[in-house]
């Protein structure tokens, strides 16, 4: 670590313009007040319906034997893919040398934090007896697939928050100097915080080790967590979860929404945080191009996925496929197939399409169908059980999403946001420190020697 | 009084002769009255005595573990486990037994008795099934049959693999079971039933008025729980009374087999006759439903051929949700 680079004359200028440039959105502004005002009411708005699912039980929604997976195992499908960006942007392409990733790279963190520490509510939703929960820490079994999916969803979070929070500590030394104005509690909170970084080049050493054992360890976890979600489906003998490509299948899936959802802050932070000079045409040119790799990759995944038992056309998998390709649920596969996968990627090729404004349109558009696809992948495949479903009622037989599921499914959304506006309004954003080492010029990168 | 009497039957006109009668009765009804609290006096009063006796009768009687004992015949009382005895009894199952049911389709008539019993035995909505019965068809040129479908208490039973707490469990006796103690309502164990044999309570379940205060048998899932799942038992407190399943008993076509796979035997419900197992087997041609998953169940089934009746598709009810 370059010591005399940090008590360079060109690194305190920096440190300067870069600091007064990302601390000037630190702060409690009317703006964050009315934003969080809102989701709050909207939040509360979905926890009376989930009271009234906690009351009146699971038959609030339009859950039943037949189909007894919905919305919510759709949810928290979602929830975990997209917290994989973290592990792709801070590890895959960190270690790998991309220095163009450095200041989105705090982005990604934020929303793997937000949506992994989510995604364990999201299952908590959907379970009959919620009350029950330390019952799978009291009783669990390792053979089952949610024990592991517990673990690993819980350390992943645990490691990225880490990863959010480590690379954090000089910043918030540096900025609680510089942050006049601000509540009280929040300098305490960042004198806190900062545990006593006093910028020695020896914190910097262990920092950047540290750092670098996190990256590393993060990797298998992160496919582990998806992976294992894959699983809870794979596991189980119903064409069209019957499938031995399911984990690489829903891992580069993740990478796909993943990364929508980070073009989509990346975009909002420039425009709304004025941070143009930081987040830059060339950013977002390279995350596009980031996100054609692993689109790519993922419909070279669907191909298999679907092409293959469609060849063959077992029984089961014949009636499950032909009501994805021509049936009841055809309009919601193609569709997304083709505006939230196919057609993005194309558009993508084109140069024009790769600046900010066009890419955050089909990033929105990737983003959703990353949702629904988690549906599609979710519910088709119960409809049709190996053996006959008769002598029900009707609603048992076809699953509709009622209005109660689908609220309690937005306060898992609201909850995520909340989570990212406090951590990108009340903390700086973008790395300052290590921008301002980069522009100081000529420094060791701190991830080379790995 | 007696004189009075005699006045009367000296001058009897039709009113004295009523007046007499309503007297007459009334006295007999005093002396009852009498004798009857006297009566009950004297009962009370030896049950005191009874009770407060420290040794009387005596009485033999059999203990768990097989030791002839003796004790107070007025020490005995009705046993009732409690949620702990049942709990374990339940989970650890019947010792030496490897219990099989076999379903004779050839005979089945789509009656759908099985059905009821099992509904008004387990308390569940018509709608909610143990077992069910269902038209089954493999394809246009093949025929139609009726085919009862409870659990397959399979010996690889997929369900219980997947349980994170261990709610499902496989006994020693063979039986699946389901604690609804235990239960946290992830539903992953209906994902994983390749039979479609669970259900789950959306809703508060059916509870008899009776019931509500009944301790929880685990070995008949009554009372049942809302957000809990709840399948097929075999009837796992009948077959400790040592008496054949609900579904079995209930059938009135002599569909259904059930018996212990170690004594190689099992008991027609409807006729009672009990046939060697591994004979009504090979002889019929028994088959396991969707054996290729590798599940193994401990349900078998007779092809139908031979049927004495013509397939003939009931009416179709419609079942409508009861909140």
């Amino acid at each position: 670590m370059a010591g005399s680079l940090l008590s360079s004359e060109k690194y305190r200028e920096k440190l300067e313009s870069v600091s007064s440039d990302i601390l000037r959105n630190v702060r409690i502004n009317r703006g964050f007040i009315l934003w969080m005002g809102f989701l709050s009411v909207v939040l509360a708005a979905c926890l009376f319906a989930y009271s009234i699912q906690l009351r009146k039980g699971l038959g609030v929604t339009g859950l039943r034997d037949i189909t007894s997976w919905g919305v919510y195992i759709a949810n928290f499908v979602f929830f975990v893919a997209t917290s994989l960006v973290g592990m792709l942007i801070s590890s895959v392409l960190g270690l790998s040398g991309a220095k163009w990733v450095k200041p989105i790279a705090r982005i990604a963190e934020i929303i793997a934090v937000a949506f992994a520490a989510i995604a364990g509510l999201v299952i908590v939703s959907d379970m009959g007896r919620p009350d029950r929960l330390p019952y799978v820490f009291l009783f669990g079994r390792v053979q089952s697939p949610i024990l592991w999916d517990v673990t690993v969803v819980t350390t992943y979070f645990f490691v990225s928050l880490l990863l959010w929070f480590l690379p954090l500590i000089p910043d918030l030394a540096i900025s609680k100097t510089r942050l006049p104005g601000r509540p009280k509690f929040l300098i305490a909170a960042y004198d806190l915080l900062s545990v006593k970084w006093v910028h020695h080049e020896k914190q910097y050493q262990l920092l950047h080790q540290a750092m670098r054992v996190l990256l590393i360890l993060i990797i298998p976890l992160a496919f582990a967590i998806h992976t294992v979600t894959s699983w809870l489906f794979a596991v189980t003998p119903r064409a069209g979860w019957d499938s031995s490509i399911f984990g690489p299948y829903f891992i580069s899936g993740a990478f796909v929404s993943g990364t929508a959802a980070v073009i989509i802050a990346m975009y909002f932070f420039r425009v709304n945080y004025k941070l143009q000079k930081y987040l830059t045409e060339d950013h977002f040119e390279k995350i596009a191009r980031v996100l054609v790799l692993v689109s790519i990759i993922y419909i070279y995944f669907n191909l298999n996925e679907f092409l293959v038992p469609g060849y063959k056309l077992k029984s089961l998998d014949a009636i499950h496929l032909k009501e994805l390709f021509s049936g009841h649920y055809a309009p919601l596969f193609w569709g997304v197939q083709l505006f939230g996968l196919i057609i993005p990627t194309f558009l993508l090729l084109v140069k024009r399409m790769r600046r900010p404004l066009p890419l955050v349109v089909i990033s929105v558009f990737v983003l959703a169908a990353s949702w629904l696809k988690r549906y599609i992948i979710v519910v088709p495949p119960q409809a049709h059980p190996n053996l006959p479903v008769q002598n029900f009622p009707v609603e048992w037989v076809v699953y509709k999403p009622t209005l109660i599921e689908i609220a309690v499914s937005v306060a898992s959304i609201i909850l995520v946001l909340m989570i990212i506006t406090v951590l990108s309004k009340l903390f700086p954003v973008i790395p300052i420190q290590e921008i301002a080492e980069d522009e100081a010029g000529g420094i060791k990168e701190p991830l080379d020697n790995v | 009084m007696s004189e009075e009497k005699k006045k009367v039957s000296k001058d009897p006109s039709l009113d004295e002769i009523l007046e007499s009668s309503r007297r007459d009765f009334l006295k007999k009804l005093g002396i009852v009255g009498a004798a009857s609290v006297t009566g009950a006096a004297a009962i009370y009063s030896g049950y005191v005595h009874e009770k407060s006796k420290s040794s009387g009768e005596m009485v033999k009687v059999l203990t768990e573990d097989n030791r002839l004992v003796e004790i107070p015949k007025e020490q005995i009382k009705d046993y009732k486990p409690d949620l702990k005895t049942l709990q374990l009894r339940g989970r650890d199952g019947i010792k030496g037994k490897k219990w099989v049911m076999v379903l004779d389709l050839s005979r089945c008539r789509n009656a759908r008795k099985c059905v009821t019993a099992c509904q008004s035995a387990h308390q569940l909505r018509p709608y909610e099934y143990h077992i069910n019965t269902l038209v089954m068809q493999e394809s246009v040129n093949t025929p139609a049959y009726y085919m009862p479908k409870t659990c397959q208490h399979c010996d690889n039973p997929p369900c219980v693999s997947v349980c994170p707490v261990d709610a499902t469990f496989k006994r020693q006796d063979g039986i699946v079971l389901i604690d609804n103690e235990r239960c946290i309502g992830c539903r992953f164990c209906m994902s994983a039933c390749p039979y479609s044999a669970r259900m789950f309570h959306w809703q508060e379940p059916l509870v008899t008025e009776g019931d509500k205060e009944k301790e929880y048998n685990i070995e008949l899932n009554v009372p049942q729980k809302k957000g809990t799942i709840s399948k097929c038992l075999f009837s796992a407190d009948r077959l400790r009374e040592d008496t054949l399943p609900y579904c079995v008993s209930a059938c009135p076509n002599g569909v259904f087999y059930f018996g212990d796979e170690n004594e190689n035997a099992v008991t027609n419900g409807t006729t009672k006759e009990t046939v060697l197992l591994s004979e009504l087997l090979e002889k019929n041609g028994a088959y396991r439903l969707l054996a290729e998953l590798g599940t193994k169940p401990r349900v078998y089934y007779l092809p139908p051929k031979n049927r004495l009746f013509e397939f003939k598709e009931g009416e179709k009810t419609e079942y409508k949700e009861i909140t």
